[in-house]
């Protein structure tokens, strides 16, 4: 017989194997689940995990994918540190995209310097003031953030669509929902002869590197721990919530604006009701994955987008919907959760011979 | 006494066989072996961490032993839960209560009920009622919980019991949240429950309450049983000895301080209670002195925790004109800015609020300690790691170094590391809670004089506590708060447990200069 | 606006109302015990989903009901297993339950996405309906609508006037006192996670059974959110909670409203209103952080873990 024992310290090997016995029992379950569809399980891993890092085309389909999910997830990251529970990033995104549009418009047939700059610039400050909206009612109030960041959600998806029915709509573009190509000089240049790797993801893992340092090494970082960790303590010891609070929220807002804007003037290179695949929400898996360390992030970033990039080839080489991308990222993040428990408990012989 | 009421009483009513029961880290109890007999009123006795509580819990089913025997009127029995224990006739009242404060009286003496139970007594709450006229209660099954003062809640406790003719009641520290009035009151209702043959089971650190009310004493230390005796026999001192060892050193006496210059002011502070269970403030007035010790005494909940709150800048609402630190306005400064201009503070949690469990002692002293570690917004780590070394070389605070995280240090060792970063930022005015609530005899001592040391160099200390003892110990003037008014300040020589036990119970506020008993 | 309009909108309101308030009154339960379980929109799913295909194969929109509140009930006990029994963090354990059943639900239903089935037919009381206006509003629905308001009425008075209902505040309020005195609390809270999931279930399939009645994927398009919001909103309060949903329910057509009176707004900015209307609540409600601190369960969101009972 075996029972449940609480270890006198949490285990640190435990912190950092769990995500990885996570993903090695989300895979377990992926291999039964495509069993029990028939598909062979064998095949179905090998696609989904193998042949993304197959070809140079795929690993850079791949890190395409990644800088978003990164961006998004390093910023809630931030976020979930400070106790305040951002689930907006996509919306963030969203607003990203948008804001960013909008500019990009402005310079259809320019070839100014400034084109690219100035619609980073505005994509970035797009997704701040929609992270701006929460955290204002919060701050003043005390509304609850994972509802009104949900409902921002929904409403920058809803104004998205507006926005490429209407206002943004290509003039030219036969009514289709989609706003006129970007030029050439909005575009975030692109790194390698082959394949779409943008500034983006380089920009991406920069800033993550940026959040490490900045959680480790500076007050602002240690701040933002020790409300996470315990409130009363923060307050107690004086720290301003309120500050901390739009600091963690402008941050990831900004993130998330920067990988939308990133989006559509990165590999989409125009404006469409389809800009995002639920990053702002596979983000949330991936922050968590990531043991809500920046570093961490960039790990998980890279696996999930390793899952959706599978995914994609999982429905065209075996029929597989792509909807379980987004099941195997609930499943994953059970088994986290679950794994989790031994950082703070073990399992031990039972003594019931001593009773 | 003891020796007459096994003649009468032949059987034991409880006996414990070597009781064991162990936590990660820690053997709570060590093959304890104790005996009752019916009627009879027995302490149990031991330090803080001597294993008392846990040994209660097992009796009570919360806590389950790894081995060991409960014999229950001469019958081996296996107390798993506490509706087991409730059904044998065990009642208990907890430390910190287990009362539902948004259910009424009655409501929370039904939960504990069985449906049996319920339609055997019919009416509850008139059977509360009853009851409260035999023992002079004066509980209402009516009122809400959250409207009842601590020693009311207490008697809804003892109720719960009653309503259920208990053969054993356990109170686990049940003096420390009384004022000295409403402890003879408890003491009163223990000894007719003893003359009607119900055994109680009373934990407590206070001697000389032992001495008073039990018949036998078991005493614990360490998790393990170091000898038992007839309380009537003894002096405070020879139980003290048998509790804490022989190498423990007590607290003298110590000299009194006058201070002259003021230092801090709170003038007509009036406020409500952010928590609608709280206590608002009503025109509170004190001054501080350089080089005192001001106790405030007070059952918990009459405002302490909202005073300090505003007092540290914690509760975040401005308030202009009405606490002055050092001649400046105080009031509307934030929590960071109090501290810069010279005012510390020890809460009452240590874990949570004082420090953060799941930091290690450096960042702990982090924290509130940043003067001279931050450079542009960076962490000099280094340089705080020294320092945190440097506390815990000073405080002789036990712990595996500045790397252990919060929690696992032993309450003592981390408030004395509390109270030393508290005190390294040289403060003006030290606000302190509670400061030995919870800690060993030791750790007391050390605190005290590190308290006693910081008076002497000049500041002033702001002292709150629930331990009369402790306060006449240490403060130079003592006052009292009651339902968030604090009574006038008189110099601990000019006045006596009685009095301030009075102004606990609130008799200073419709008149200040009566004396009256309470009725 | 003339009375035919009248008419239509409320009646409306209360069909747009009925899947929150079946949500609504499961999450109010289970967070009277403490649990905050942040997955509805993801059980609600499952429920929309499973119980259309069950509806679907079986040609029987009752089986539909039955298999939607029976995987409602699995899902909850996911994430009964991990918050209870594991202590997992409650907000992050309801998101993965949504992110899971948001997945789970479009990966089983793409096999019948586009097919209709004939769901339940309106009920409508005799006499009581041909009241005019009155009769159409509130005596002319499908089961299920009155379904609702029993339930409501059943759960009001199980919560406020049972033992049962006691033991569901003393956990919530505070579960140590509550295992103090020998109340099994994690059974208590699994229960009443179950009873959330099941009325999730409900929820969901009240939306591919009657509302459409089909399904597509994500059709609940964050119902299961603003119930959330409504239980906040209701302060609790069963009562409350009954009011609020139709209001909600109402918020959500008044697009229809407003074109229906001619106005001619984009209907992807008028999509909106819900959403907008609900953050709006929650501004009003957080307002009064005194109020809230009243009224919330004291302990919710708060893991026990029996374990560390010491």
């Amino acid at each position: 017989m075996i029972r449940v024992q609480a270890r006198t310290e949490p285990s640190t090997l435990m912190t950092f194997a769990s995500p990885f016995l996570a993903i090695v029992l989300t895979l377990i379950f992926g291999s039964v689940l495509f069993s029990a569809l028939g598909k062979d399980p064998i095949q179905a891993l090998h696609v989904l995990l193998v042949l993304p890092l197959s070809d140079a085309y795929n690993i850079s389909e791949m890190l395409v994918k990644m800088g978003p999910l990164l961006l998004c997830a390093v910023g809630l990251s931030l976020c979930y540190r400070a106790n305040m529970w951002n689930i907006g990033a996509e919306g963030q995104l969203l607003a990203g995209a948008l804001g960013g549009s909008a500019m990009a418009l402005q310079f259809v047939d320019s070839d100014s310097a400034l084109a690219m700059p100035l619609t980073l610039f505005a994509g970035i400050l797009s997704g701040m003031a929609w992270a701006a909206i929460p955290t204002y009612l919060k701050t003043k109030f005390n509304s609850n953030l994972i509802l009104t960041t949900i409902m921002l959600n929904y409403i920058a998806l809803y104004l998205l669509i507006w926005a490429v029915h209407g206002p943004l709509r290509d003039p030219a573009g036969f009514g289709f929902p989609e706003s006129a190509l970007f030029s050439d000089a909005t575009l975030l240049p692109v790194l390698f002869d082959s394949g779409r790797v943008h500034l983006g993801v380089v920009l991406a893992v920069l800033l993550a590197l940026v959040a490490w340092f900045l959680l480790s090494k500076s007050h602002l970082g240690f701040k933002i721990r020790v409300y996470g960790a315990d409130e009363p303590a923060a307050t107690y010891a004086g720290f301003n919530a309120k500050a901390i609070s739009w600091f963690v929220m402008l941050f990831a807002g900004a993130l998330a604006g920067l990988a939308g804007v990133a989006e559509v003037a990165g590999p989409i290179g125009q404006l469409t009701p389809n800009i995002s695949p639920g990053y702002g929400y596979s983000a949330i898996i991936v922050a968590y994955l990531g043991r809500l360390h920046p570093a961490g992030a960039i790990i998980a970033a890279t696996f999930l987008a390793i899952l959706y990039m599978g995914g994609d080839l999982a429905q065209i080489e075996m029929g597989i919907p792509i909807a379980v991308v987004g099941m195997f990222q609930g499943v994953l993040l059970f088994f986290l959760l679950a794994c989790d428990f031994f950082i703070r408990y073990r399992i031990v012989p039972s003594r019931e011979n001593m009773a | 006494m003891s020796e007459t009421l096994k003649k009468q009483n032949s059987s034991p009513r409880l006996e414990l066989l070597n009781i064991t029961k162990q936590y990660p880290g820690c053997l709570a109890n060590d093959q304890i072996c104790m005996t009752l007999m019916p009627g009879e009123i027995h302490a149990l006795l031991g330090e803080n961490g001597a294993g008392k509580s846990t040994l209660v819990k097992t009796i009570y089913g919360v806590v389950s032993p790894d081995s060991g025997q409960i014999i229950w009127d001469g019958h081996e029995v296996d107390i798993k839960s506490p509706s087991i224990a409730r059904d044998l006739g065990i009642g208990m009242v907890f430390q910190h209560f287990s009362l539902f404060e948004t259910l009424t009286v009655a409501q929370n003496i039904e939960l504990c009920l069985s449906k049996e139970q319920l339609s055997e007594i019919g009416n509850l709450a008139q059977r509360i009622r009853d009851l409260s006229k035999a023992y002079g209660l004066n509980v209402d099954p009516e009122r809400y919980v959250h409207s009842l003062s601590i020693g009311e809640r207490q008697r809804v406790e003892i109720m719960r019991c009653l309503v259920q003719s208990v053969k054993l009641l356990i109170l686990d520290e049940p003096t420390s949240v009384l004022t000295p009035q409403e402890v003879a009151g408890l003491f009163t209702v223990l000894r007719q429950l003893s003359s009607e043959g119900c055994s109680i089971l009373f934990i407590s650190h206070k001697l000389h309450e032992v001495t008073e009310i039990c018949h036998n004493a078991t005493i614990l230390r360490g998790g393990k049983f170091v000898g038992d005796c007839e309380p009537a026999n003894e002096t405070p001192a020879t139980i003290a000895k048998m509790m804490v060892g022989d190498l423990a050193e007590q607290d003298a006496g110590y000299e009194k301080a006058h201070g002259q210059e003021m230092i801090f002011a709170a003038k007509n502070l009036t406020l409500a209670s952010k928590n609608p269970f709280g206590t608002s403030l009503k025109a509170v007035n004190f001054e501080l002195l350089k080089g005192e010790i001001l106790g405030i005494a007070g059952v918990a909940g009459n405002g302490q925790e909202e005073l300090m709150s505003i007092i540290s800048g914690e509760d975040s609402r401005s308030l202009k004109n009405v606490l002055t630190l050092d001649g400046a306005d105080l009031g509307v400064l934030s929590a960071g800015a109090r501290r810069k201009s010279g005012l510390a503070y020890v809460p009452e949690e240590r874990l949570g609020r004082g420090a953060v469990p799941e930091m290690s002692l450096s960042e702990n002293t982090l924290l509130t300690h940043s003067r001279g570690f931050v450079k542009s917004g960076l962490v000099n780590w280094a340089a705080v790691k020294e320092y945190a070394k440097s506390l815990i070389n000073q405080y002789s605070v036990k712990c595996h170094g500045e790397f252990s995280e919060a929690k696992s240090l032993s309450g003592g060792n981390l408030q004395k590391f509390i109270m030393g970063r508290e005190i390294g930022q040289n403060p003006k005015v030290l606000i302190c809670a509670h400061p030995t609530w919870g800690v060993d005899v030791g750790a007391a001592l050390a605190i005290h004089q590190a308290l006693l040391q910081l008076r002497d160099q000049g500041a002033a200390i702001l002292l709150i506590s629930e331990d009369i003892d402790e306060l006449f110990l240490l403060a130079d003037r003592m006052a009292a708060v009651c339902d968030g008014h604090l009574s006038p300040v008189v110099r601990t020589e000019d006045t006596s447990i009685d009095q301030i036990g009075q102004w606990m119970a609130g008799t200073f506020i419709n008149d200040s200069n009566s004396s009256e008993a309470l009725t | 606006m003339d009375i035919d309009l009248i008419t239509q909108v409320l009646f409306a309101a209360i069909k747009t109302g009925t899947p929150l308030l079946f949500i609504a009154l499961g999450e109010a339960i289970c967070e009277k015990t403490g649990v905050l379980n942040l997955g509805q929109e993801g059980m609600m799913l499952m429920g929309a989903v499973v119980g259309f295909m069950a509806a679907y194969a079986t040609g029987n929109a009752g089986m539909g009901i039955i298999g939607a509140m029976l995987i409602g009930m699995l899902m909850s006990l996911i994430f009964g297993f991990l918050v209870l029994h594991l202590g997992a963090n409650q907000v992050a354990t309801g998101l993965a339950l949504t992110i899971f059943g948001t997945g789970l639900s479009a990966f089983i239903g793409a096999s019948v996405v586009g097919h209709t089935i004939t769901g339940f037919q309106p009920l409508n009381i005799p006499l009581l309906s041909e009241i005019p206006v009155l009769g159409k509003v509130l005596f002319s629905h499908d089961p299920l609508v009155y379904l609702a308001i029993v339930l409501a009425i059943l759960i009001g008075f199980v919560a406020n006037k049972t033992r049962v209902g006691l033991t569901i505040k003393a956990v919530g309020e505070n579960p140590h006192a509550a295992n103090a005195i020998g109340i099994k609390v994690l059974k208590v809270r699994y229960l009443a996670v179950m009873f959330g999931g099941a009325m999730a279930g409900l929820g969901g399939a009240y939306m591919s059974l009657v509302y459409t009645p089909m399904w597509v994927e994500n059709m609940t398009a964050g119902r299961g959110w603003i119930a959330l919001a409504l239980v906040v909103f209701a302060s609790w309060r069963i009562g409350n909670i009954v009011l609020g949903a139709y209001l909600f329910g109402l918020a959500s057509i008044m697009h229809l409203v407003l074109q229906g009176m001619g106005w001619s707004i984009s209907p992807n900015l008028l999509a909106m209103l819900p959403y907008v209307a609900t953050i709006v609540v929650m501004v009003i409600i957080g307002a009064d952080k005194y109020k809230e601190k009243l009224l919330a369960p004291r302990s919710l969101g708060k893991p026990f873990d029996p374990r560390q009972m010491a």
